[in-house]
């Protein structure tokens, strides 16, 4: 029973999703466009599957959700204290380069986590070296080269690490 | 009320909107120009957006969500964009700025 | 009070479009010129969100959606000219 739901369902979360963003490309909640959309969200990772090699697994829902409330707040704060920055005097602004080592290996997880830096205060993910173990990062404004990187890792990587263990 | 909440939606997000491009004229080299448009305007398209599904839910008939999906879209493909201008930027030995702390001048990472 | 609220946006997003624009004149370097036009497109897709709401039409919901799909479409395949030399892998 439970290979046949694998068989036929290859990526649960991806059929939600695409279930979803049927539903709201078309912004109804019809009975009609709810089957389309379920057959078509079947179909699709079914089709897919060989193009998905990788098994996404979320090891812990509710540590990812407190994630996700904690890098939304950090978006607003992140730019209120940009647009502070562009707006003030730019001479004042010292830029920089560095490098994070990364604890995380799971493909999905790097990419999340520099989704996240780009997204959050003052910070952009620049470059991933071939071996997936360091991250460059460009800083608009920085000061505590150390300090940034320690609170990334505390505040971003680790509740990621937690999320998506390799499995 | 519910058109106050609607007008300081559209101010905010028009305002980070120009934010951002403001960032993007005057900031000095191509690395720092970069945040502006990545974050400042991901939230201010954010902010109007959710304005626009506030008005449409509200004011004309029935519910309307899917001004969430071009939230997430930009939401997605910002960061995604800004890494690989930034690669490209590395890439093709891009000036930065003298007061920048550790120049990338060569690229080591490729 | 909206419409006062939605004039001052137009206003508002109308120079941040502006200002990306003489970005894309000026640019000193290719990337800068990508990044302009990165931010062009999202001006765009915020005055067309306000127009919807001026016009309180839905229709210019899917312009907006195509638009930010073909930007991001278009950033990600100059970004790969400029890394490559060349689109396709």
């Amino acid at each position: 029973m439970k290979t046949l739901l694998r068989k036929v369902l290859p990526h649960p979360i991806l059929t939600l999703v695409l279930w979803g963003v049927w539903l709201l490309l078309n912004n109804t909640v019809g009975a009609g466009h709810i089957v389309l959309g379920l057959i078509l969200a079947i179909l699709i990772p079914w089709l897919t599957s060989g193009f998905w090699p990788e098994k996404v697994r979320i090891q812990s829902p509710l540590t990812l959700l407190k994630f996700l409330g904690v890098v939304l707040w950090d978006i607003l704060v992140a730019n209120m204290a940009v647009a502070k920055l562009i707006l003030g005097r730019n001479k004042n602004l010292k830029p920089g380069f560095f490098y994070i080592d990364l604890d995380i290996e799971t493909p999905l997880g790097i990419s999340l986590l520099a989704n996240t830096i780009s997204l959050t205060p003052g910070t952009v993910s620049c470059d991933l070296t071939k071996d997936r173990k360091r991250l460059l990062v460009h800083a608009l404004h920085i000061e505590d080269i150390p300090a940034t990187i320690k609170e990334i890792k505390e505040r971003y990587e680790a509740p990621l690490k937690e999320v998506f263990t390799a499995c | 009320m519910f058109e106050w909440v609607l007008s300081t939606l559209i101010i905010i997000g028009a305002f980070f909107t120009l934010v951002g491009s403001i960032g993007l004229y005057k900031l000095p080299d191509f690395f720092m120009r970069l945040h502006g448009p990545t974050k400042a305007t991901t939230l201010g398209v954010g902010a109007l957006l959710i304005a626009s599904a506030l008005y449409f839910s509200f004011k004309i008939d029935d519910i309307s969500l899917h001004e969430v999906l071009i939230t997430v879209f930009l939401f997605i493909t910002a960061p995604v964009s800004a890494h690989l201008m930034a690669k490209a930027a590395i890439h093709i030995k891009l000036k930065q700025v003298d007061r920048t702390q550790n120049k990338m001048n060569s690229t080591t990472t490729r | 009070m909206l419409e006062t609220a939605l004039l001052i946006g137009f206003g508002l997003v109308s120079v941040a479009l502006l200002l990306s624009f003489l970005r894309l004149i000026k640019g000193p370097d290719v990337p800068d010129r990508i990044l302009a036009l990165d931010t062009l497109y999202i001006n765009s897709i915020a005055l067309l969100v306000l127009l919807g709401i001026y016009f309180k039409s839905a229709l210019y919901f899917e312009a907006a959606l195509l638009i930010a799909v073909m930007g991001f479409v278009g950033t990600i395949g100059l970004s790969k000219y400029l890394l490559r030399g060349d689109i396709m892998e």
